[in-house]
């Protein structure tokens, strides 16, 4: 119980969550809103996240909903999950 | 994927194996979704002091944190031609009588009041910004926005992103002390005896690690219902159900270990929502709820008929937002239980396989541009955006790949208007599923143990969470004020502790996801659609095998898959309560979605009661009640809540 302790993440299929670099400021306020925790600081400080358990996310998208700076912080809905639409009286998808 | 990353890389929060706190108070919720914050604002309110524990982070925890876009069963508000009695009647009886009378009185009686507070706390309940002048829907004196039934205006159309966070903050101003992170792992009772009073929690932080130990003179369930009992993604278990990963039923199991008396476990419904066979909820072409009343069109563009109740074809849209000739209102949209009653049932589409037969083609599409504008509006930016997971999923990301709802038609999947295509044997508790019996007072059959939300048999929506916390919270404080302090067992705290641990210490054994798969595995093939005892039996008896031979080798890597490994040993102790119902209702019944093969007569009047189960001395306990167990509705209501009454009425 003493030994060290690591953080084992669990990838699953899917990339829910990806960060733009560019634009985050590594607050960390996503990690923070998220309900089922899939979210670890990053060892860096004012960078992204790192999204240890991606196979968790419900694809709330609190995350982003939170999030200060526009494009920092995408929700990537799982493909199976893509749905289609036509535009009217056109067949194009 | 970039698992080099994560190679070694240490566990980013300190360790708390060995640590424990304890904190004493008069009120323990257990559980910060809609229902928990109501509970610990209704008893903060009362001058009690609050605790609230959760898992998740409080200001989008539960079902419905990330959003809500109806808030139904507003009996009481100005606009609304229903009584709060007329509406609960109709809730009963569209059930067959199988539903909650007190919780549903409760959310017809008190959920508007619960609207008003939210406006107070920063919650958005009107149309303010003068959005939808002069629809149809639209009240212009309050600026109230209502949906399905424009007639009768008891369910309003809200702006749920908003309600989470201003609960978590009032909840901040009150000075409710939140334990975020913090997993209620079991009830401490006095002397440590199943059946006595409920004096406390147990707590396991899933970052930490760290334990905790809450004493209460009362305590509120706000926890979620049970969840990944039949279904479960190993690829994608945060979708293998309607609701989050880990709103999984903790609570249920928890209180069954405590002596809980629980009703209409039996019932389980073929999965409708969620899951690798379903398209994201309210992504997906169709006309109920949030996207009622949308025009459909077929593969080829041909408009789908609308009818009434009687079978009479609609002319024109604004007609399914009202009433038929005759009758005085009816209930959300059509769809809701495949049993409407007549006398409640709304406007609907022809069903599918009828449009199959007259020559309809496949797939459906949603046409939204046919819509009015208004309407289009209220769907597709109002009720899609506002309701939970759909303003990122869904509005965002739709807009973001060029679905425009001027111009486009949204695909339906499935059988028809559903998002999904389960299994009869993939099933889920959804419709008014079983949960914890309740008295007027939300108490549990446990002296000092309140019970609110999707806990309480027969729940459903936000308003109801919502209602039925602040109830609960209200006469748990009510009662601790009388109440005697309360003394832990720390016997009980030491077994419940080494019952935690013993998960960090494996190494070799199984993890949580293969542990779940397991379970919804036994679940699908001995407590599927049909049941019997015989199948209901080796169900039983492999769980038990389960939880003997290999609960002992479940393990835990770290504090956040301790979290995960509790909650599957949680969905074990649930599957076996549905199993224990299961086997007591010895009759099928059409309104509970139960078939037994060994007692195929479909609803005989000797088994039209609920059937309750418990545990005393750790054997079940079955008993009966009556199916209108609760009285009066207005009568038992008014005797025990004198008080808020008055207060309302000044």
């Amino acid at each position: 119980m003493n030994e060290k302790i690591y953080a084992i993440p669990d990838f699953g299929i899917s990339n829910p969550i990806t960060f733009n670099p560019d634009i985050c400021i590594g607050c960390n306020k996503c990690m923070e809103v998220c309900q089922v925790d899939i979210f670890i600081p990053n060892v860096e400080k004012k960078k992204p996240p790192l999204v240890l358990f991606p196979a968790e996310c419900w694809y709330c998208g609190c995350c982003v909903n939170e999030c200060p700076k526009p494009g920092a912080i995408k929700l990537n809905p799982p493909l199976m999950n893509r749905v289609y639409w036509k535009r009217k009286n056109k067949n194009v998808g | 994927m970039h698992e080099q990353l994560f190679i070694k890389l240490e566990w980013p929060y300190p360790v708390k194996w060995n640590l424990e706190k304890e904190a004493s108070t008069d009120i323990l919720i257990l559980g910060g979704g809609i229902a928990g914050c109501w509970a610990a604002i209704a008893a903060a309110k009362k001058g009690a002091k609050v605790i609230l524990v959760e898992k998740g982070s409080t200001i989008r925890s539960g079902a419905g944190g990330s959003g809500c876009d109806h808030w139904e069963s507003a009996a009481t508000n100005p606009c609304s031609r229903v009584t709060p009695e007329e509406l609960a009647v109709a809730m009963i009886k569209d059930h067959y009588g199988y539903n909650n009378g007190i919780s549903h009185y409760i959310e017809c009686r008190e959920g508007y009041d619960r609207l008003i507070d939210l406006e107070k706390m920063g919650g958005k309940i009107r149309d303010l910004d003068d959005e939808f002048k002069n629809a149809e829907f639209r009240d212009e004196k309050t600026k109230f926005l209502f949906a399905y039934d424009y007639e009768n205006k008891f369910t309003l159309r809200v702006w749920g992103t908003t309600f989470k966070p201003a609960l978590y903050k009032e909840c901040k101003r009150l000075g409710v002390e939140i334990y975020d992170r913090v997993m209620a792992t079991s009830l401490l009772t006095e002397g440590g005896k199943q059946g006595a009073r409920v004096v406390g929690a147990t707590g396991v932080h899933g970052r930490t690690g760290e334990f905790f130990i809450f004493k209460a003179k009362a305590t509120v369930l706000c926890m979620a219902r049970p969840t990944r009992v039949w279904l479960f993604s190993p690829a994608l278990p945060g979708i293998s159900e309607f609701r989050p990963l880990q709103c999984n039923g903790d609570g249920h199991a928890m209180a069954w270990k405590a002596g809980v008396e629980f009703t209409l476990m039996e019932k389980s419904i073929k999965g409708q929502w969620s899951g690798e066979r379903s398209y994201p909820p309210y992504g997906t072409g169709n006309t109920h709820n949030t996207w009622y009343a949308c025009n459909m069109v077929d593969a080829n563009g041909k408009e789908i008929p609308w009818i009434d109740r009687d079978g009479n074809i609609l002319t024109n849209i604004s007609q399914r937002y009202y009433p038929a000739p005759g009758q005085k209102f009816f209930l959300k949209g059509g769809g809701e239980s495949d049993f409407h009653l007549y006398d409640f049932q709304g406007p609907d589409t022809f069903p599918v396989e009828q449009l199959l037969e007259k020559g309809f083609k496949l797939p459906f599409y949603a046409d939204l541009p046919s819509m009015p504008e208004l309407e289009r509006k209220a769907i597709w930016g109002l009720m899609v955006g506002q309701e939970g997971k759909s303003k990122i999923p869904i509005l965002q990301s739709y807009s973001d790949e060029g679905f425009n709802p001027n111009d486009d038609l949204l695909q339906s999947y499935g059988e028809g208007w559903t998002s999904a295509s389960f299994l009869p044997r993939e099933r889920q508790l959804f419709g008014l599923p079983g949960g914890i019996l309740n008295d007027w007072k939300l108490r549990t059959n446990i002296e000092g143990l309140f019970a609110a939300g999707d806990q309480l048999f027969a729940a459903d929506c936000n308003g109801h969470a919502a209602a039925t916390g602040y109830y609960a919270g209200r006469h748990a404080a009510d009662y601790a004020i009388n109440a005697s302090e309360s003394a832990i067992n720390y016997q009980q705290v030491t077994s419940e502790r080494t019952r935690i641990y013993s998960l960090v210490d494996r190494i070799n054994g199984f993890g949580w996801k293969e542990f779940n798969m397991h379970i919804s595995r036994i679940m699908q093939n001995y407590c599927g659609e049909i049941k019997s005892d015989d199948l209901l039996n080796i169900g039983l008896k492999l769980l038990e095998d389960m939880e003997q031979n290999e609960a002992p080798k479940l393990y835990a890597r770290n504090p956040h898959e301790l979290i995960r490994s509790l909650e599957v040993l949680n969905i074990l102790t649930n599957a076996k309560i549905i199993i224990h119902a299961c086997l007591a209702r010895k009759a099928s019944s059409k309104y509970l979605h139960f078939i037994r093969s060994d007692y195929p007569e479909i609803d005989p009047p000797e088994w039209y009661e609920f059937i309750t189960i418990k545990l005393m001395n750790n054997n079940v306990k079955v008993s009966e009640k009556d199916i209108e167990y609760y009285g009066s509705l207005k009568d038992n209501y008014e005797i025990v809540n004198k008080e808020y009454i008055n207060r309302r009425n000044t």
